[in-house]
């Protein structure tokens, strides 16, 4: 048992090591691919564009919620006013950055890994390296940059929505004064609370586009890999945001 | 073609949408908003014993209704006061050089603000001026020290008219 132990946590070692390696593969293509920019534009559109019906309903309901259980929880202290504060902070550094970046796994990451995993299995990947083009400067760097683009202004998005969500909840059902929802908020959101949120969004686009890209490369050449890499997409990704989450917290607070 | 134009347009409107949603994150969720569109002020200062949790970026207010901000705090090492310097707008210029401020508390989570109550004087505070009656913050522990002095103050004089009536009968 021990020693089984000691093989998942070699293996998982393993895969860190090599994801790590494949990342800086990836890196040394950038320059490249940025050379054709129409490549990348095209996934910002597949990853971004696409993703933005289903970032925007989540964050109305998210900001909705916030609303009515922040409205609950601050009426027992008598300051409803602090909802747009709570609502506000909640979203820009917490729940913006970690909800879209899971939702961009389910949503964009699945995505990217079938169909990279699809090219493998049908020896798409293999007739580019014959023609001398390399898979991952014409495949995976184009993706990756595209998802690392689109991840910030989604989870922007997302936020923003999700302030008005609360604001609706609030202020036109609950009857928060609306000038001190807004003006509790200004006075006591910093700049690095925005921050924060856009680096950890940064930080999760690029985590869960490389481990999109990552699975859907290495994956079995088989309809089963295929989709085994699809769900080892989702589930690394959701584990690695919310690990990173901790840290990247941790390393703001004062 | 047509489908490629149109995806370009669709990512287009994608960025420009992200890039509106983090403009209005760093400009309308946070104070720095207000530097975008300065509305020309003027600016004075006042000096308090303690001012308590006051931040900068609060709310100057007269009447209720928001004036101006705390631009500045700062500490006189001279006499020991809290400098506070005070943003109002130039639309309110006919504030009485006599006005006083004190700071206040927003609710029970609230953050402190000042309310200026207008002075009797027939000149009007100009840019640089000093606000000089002035009241502190409420420190709430000093409020409890205080109230049991109070307490224990009037409980011992009751006590002692209660054994003092209590005698005759």
């Amino acid at each position: 048992m021990i020693a089984d132990l000691w093989n998942s946590m070699n293996d998982s070692l393993e895969r860190v090591g090599d994801m790590s390696r494949f990342l800086l593969r990836i890196l040394a293509q950038v320059p490249r691919s940025l050379a054709r920019p129409q490549l990348i534009v095209d996934q910002v559109f597949n990853t971004g564009a696409l993703s933005l019906v289903i970032i925007m309903l989540s964050g109305l309901f998210v900001g909705m919620v916030l609303g009515l259980q922040g409205f609950e929880l601050l009426r027992r202290f008598g300051s409803e006013e602090a909802l747009g504060t709570a609502a506000a902070i909640g979203l820009v550094k917490e729940l913006g950055p970690v909800v879209t970046a899971l939702l961009f796994a389910g949503r964009a990451g699945t995505a990217l890994a079938s169909e990279i995993g699809l090219m493998r299995a049908t020896d798409q990947l293999a007739a580019m390296e014959m023609m001398a083009v390399d898979p991952v400067g014409r495949v995976v760097a184009p993706r990756f940059i595209g998802g690392v683009i689109a991840m910030p202004l989604l989870a922007a998005i997302f936020s923003l929505i999700g302030i008005y969500g609360a604001q609706l909840v609030g202020v036109q059902m609950m009857h928060v004064d609306s000038g001190s929802f807004w003006s509790q908020m200004q006075a006591s959101v910093n700049l690095r609370d925005v921050y924060e949120g856009v680096v950890k969004s940064g930080v999760f686009g690029v985590a869960c586009s490389l481990i999109a890209v990552y699975e859907g490369y290495h994956a079995e050449p088989t309809a089963e890999g295929v989709g085994a890499a699809t769900t080892r997409t989702v589930v690394t990704s959701a584990v690695t945001v919310l690990f990173l989450d901790y840290l990247i917290t941790a390393f703001f607070l004062k | 073609m047509r489908k490629s134009r149109a995806m370009n347009l669709g990512t287009g409107l994608f960025l420009l949408l992200g890039f509106a949603a983090l403009f209005f994150l760093t400009t309308q969720t946070t104070s720095h908003g207000l530097a975008f569109r300065s509305a020309p002020s003027y600016e004075v200062t006042a000096k308090f014993g303690n001012i308590g949790d006051l931040k900068v970026g609060a709310p100057v207010s007269m009447a209720g209704v928001n004036v101006g901000r705390v631009a500045g705090i700062s500490f006189d090492p001279r006499d020991f006061k809290a400098v506070v310097a005070l943003r109002i707008d130039d639309k309110y210029n006919q504030i009485p050089t006599d006005s006083d401020a004190s700071i206040y508390t927003q609710g029970l989570l609230g953050g402190q603000y000042i309310g200026l109550g207008p002075g009797g004087a027939q000149t009007f505070l100009k840019n640089h001026d000093q606000i000089v009656f002035t009241q502190s913050a409420l420190v709430l522990e000093n409020l409890i020290g205080q109230f049991l002095a109070n307490f224990n103050k009037n409980s011992s004089q009751p006590a002692a008219g209660a054994a003092a009536g209590g005698k005759p009968k």
